[in-house]
């Protein structure tokens, strides 16, 4: 990030205690709560150190499985693999509050410089509010999370499903949603019509998802 | 006089001309578009849910599967995801091969587009000769990953394996006698990239070629001149990125502005365009064409030069060789943790991206610090110009719609994704 860029973040952020700004990796991320989202945004499209001129992507994160394993590793040394496995989606799992976050990408193409903006929900009910009047490009982005993630945009000029098939129930890309989906179609040639049925396959883990504490990385060599 | 109407229509889901499968509803007044409302989705096949459930490396050949025409530069960003969080570094012939075939596809991209623009303007011949083309360098892919499409070539610190020394050859049967199969082979007596470097000479003749048949030609002209003519700013405004964007003359290309892997290194041009009409994209893609030819042409000069490793040595992520794996019990174990767990990641997000052919093509990686991406979603390049369809269709005709959108270099597999 250039300098005056910065200074003009922090200064603006300085009489907003509730937005906060880290640096990752790749690019500053600010974190934003719901109610000043569209006074943030405006600003960082409208200030002449930061011009985020545009909008590159929006995605949403659900947090239900975040830090879970589906590995019971060193208790089950005895019982073998197939014991070993506990099913993240078998499983009852709480919701927690945040549990849902709207990921901002965004850019300034005469700065050359990324932004990542974050707002966490507790409930999807509780609604964004669009930015579609800021970025007109914004609109089929929240479409997609409004379709995958069931999370409402207000302001929208027209929400609706984009991704999946017509008359789909559910939001698929959220945790609790199961992989292989709850209902199959096929067509009936006796009837002759399509046909929706809950789903036959049985969920299988074939790699269990596994965390590992004992930080391997640090021993990597470097080329 | 009767009541004046509006008429709507559907275009597609299946025509040729949709590039996919799309489906457009068309309002019309007489023959001007008043509105178009795409609805997509119709390849959706749930990928970013899909990698959730899976280990990191099982998922590469899922960015084959997303724009299923510009291969490798797909899987680029998301090896390069890896790479950023575990910061590992990726040996220097291994980015100087992936930015070779990253150009590679992007030359087999933009003659997908030439002649499949032209194909739905009417002109069937410039089809037949990029589709010559095309297979040459579908060879080089097969080449060195043994698929002539869904290649599965880059992995997380490298590349798969280094480049051949030799090249398959033609084989004479009853209907190819031997003089036809020798004159095929040709090129193909030396390694990988003798035949890189042969089609690099007779590749700007090819671009004359196409260039004789359309740049000046007067239905072609009259068909995309002028049409779906957009500025730099609302370009911008509504997500554009790659020679979308480029053809507006607003200068700005990934592989300059945020260089990654060797392209700080090598020396080439930035296209533009003037008007950001169709005709300009298309010049914008001829342009980008030769200078991938020009990058091309380094990376083979760079890489005669330089032998060596073409993988990091990270054995935690890189599996080991075959013949170590069965002497070296460490190996062993390395080998066999790989292929049924396979790695985890430090817990931690990033964003990386490249220069797609069509645009910027985005991974943005959530990991828990678990064998799996806790969450991917991927940046597709095309969603946004198709989402601005109808600003770019509105008061053109029914025709134009098919050239606006075969301008726009529409694949469905990374839209829907």
């Amino acid at each position: 990030m250039q300098k005056p860029t910065k200074i003009a973040l922090r200064n603006y952020l300085k009489s907003r205690p509730g937005i906060q700004l880290t640096e990752n990796i790749d690019m500053p991320v600010i974190v934003c709560p719901v109610e000043d989202l569209i006074a943030l945004m405006t600003w960082l499209y409208q200030n002449d150190q930061v011009q985020a001129n545009c909008c590159v992507d929006i995605c949403v994160v659900d947090h239900l499985h975040y830090g879970l394993d589906e590995w019971v590793g060193v208790d089950a040394t005895s019982t073998g693999f197939e014991r070993a496995r506990d099913a993240l989606s078998k499983r009852d799992i709480h919701e927690k509050p945040g549990r849902y976050e709207v990921v901002y990408h965004l850019l300034s193409t005469s700065m050359n410089q990324r932004y990542r903006i974050k707002v966490k929900l507790d409930e999807p009910s509780d609604s964004v509010p669009s930015v579609t009047k800021i970025w007109p490009n914004a609109n089929w982005y929240e479409r997609e999370a409004f379709d995958l993630f069931g999370i409402r945009f207000s302001g929208h000029p027209g929400l609706r499903r984009i991704l999946t098939d017509y008359g789909f129930v559910g939001y698929p890309m959220r945790k609790d949603f199961p992989l292989e989906g709850q209902v199959e179609m096929r067509y009936d040639a006796k009837l002759e019509r399509c046909l929706y049925e809950p789903v036959q396959v049985q969920n299988r883990v074939s790699v269990p998802k596994v965390i590992r504490q004992d930080d391997q990385r640090h021993t990597m060599s470097e080329v | 006089m009767g009541e004046l109407k509006h008429y709507t229509f559907n275009f597609g889901p299946q025509h040729p001309a949709a590039h996919g499968v799309l489906r457009l509803v068309v309002e019309v007044e007489g023959e001007t578009v008043i509105s178009i409302d795409p609805h997509i989705g119709l390849l959706h096949r749930a990928t970013e849910k899909l990698m959730e459930s899976k280990p990191y490396n099982h998922s590469i050949g899922y960015m084959d599967r997303l724009d299923y025409v510009s291969i490798l530069p797909n899987e680029h960003a998301y090896v390069m995801a890896i790479e950023k969080l575990l910061k590992i570094k990726v040996p220097k012939r291994a980015q100087y091969i992936r930015v070779m075939f990253d150009e590679i596809s992007r030359i087999l991209n933009h003659l997908l587009v030439l002649g499949s623009t032209s194909l739905d303007m009417g002109a069937l011949t410039p089809w037949f000769y990029t589709f010559r083309e095309r297979e040459q360098l579908m060879d080089c892919y097969e080449a060195v990953s043994g698929a002539r499409m869904h290649a599965n070539y880059y992995r997380p610190g490298g590349v798969l394996r280094d480049l051949p020394n030799t090249m398959p050859q033609y084989e004479s049967y009853a209907w190819r006698s031997p003089a036809e199969t020798a004159s095929l082979n040709a090129n193909r007596q030396g390694s990988l990239l003798d035949y890189i470097e042969s089609f690099t000479e007779q590749f700007p003749e090819r671009c004359d070629e196409y260039e004789t048949l359309l740049t000046e030609n007067r239905i072609w002209k009259q068909r995309s001149v002028g049409i779906s003519a957009i500025d730099a700013q609302r370009a911008i405004a509504l997500g554009f990125t790659g020679p979308m964007l480029r053809s507006t003359g607003y200068a700005r290309d990934l592989r300059v502005d945020e260089p990654y892997a060797v392209y700080d290194e090598l020396s080439f041009n930035i296209a533009l365009g003037k008007t950001g009409d169709c005709y300009d994209r298309y010049l914008v893609r001829m342009a980008e064409m030769r200078e991938s030819n020009r990058i091309i042409k380094q990376c083979i000069n760079w890489l005669r030069k330089h032998p060596g490793q073409v993988i990091a040595d990270a054995p935690k992520v890189v599996p080991p060789s075959r013949l170590s794996g069965k002497e070296n019990m460490e190996e062993m174990i390395h080998q066999f943790k790989l292929f049924t767990e396979g790695y985890c990641l430090p817990e931690g997000e990033v964003y990386t991206c490249v220069e797609q052919p069509k645009g910027e093509f985005g991974v943005y990686l959530v990991s828990d610090g678990a064998n799996k991406p806790y969450r991917v979603k991927i940046r597709a390049a095309g969603y946004p110009h198709l989402s601005a369809l109808e600003a770019l269709c509105k008061g053109h005709m029914i025709s134009d719609v098919v050239v606006i959108l075969a301008s726009m270099d529409i694949v469905f597999g990374e839209i829907d994704r």
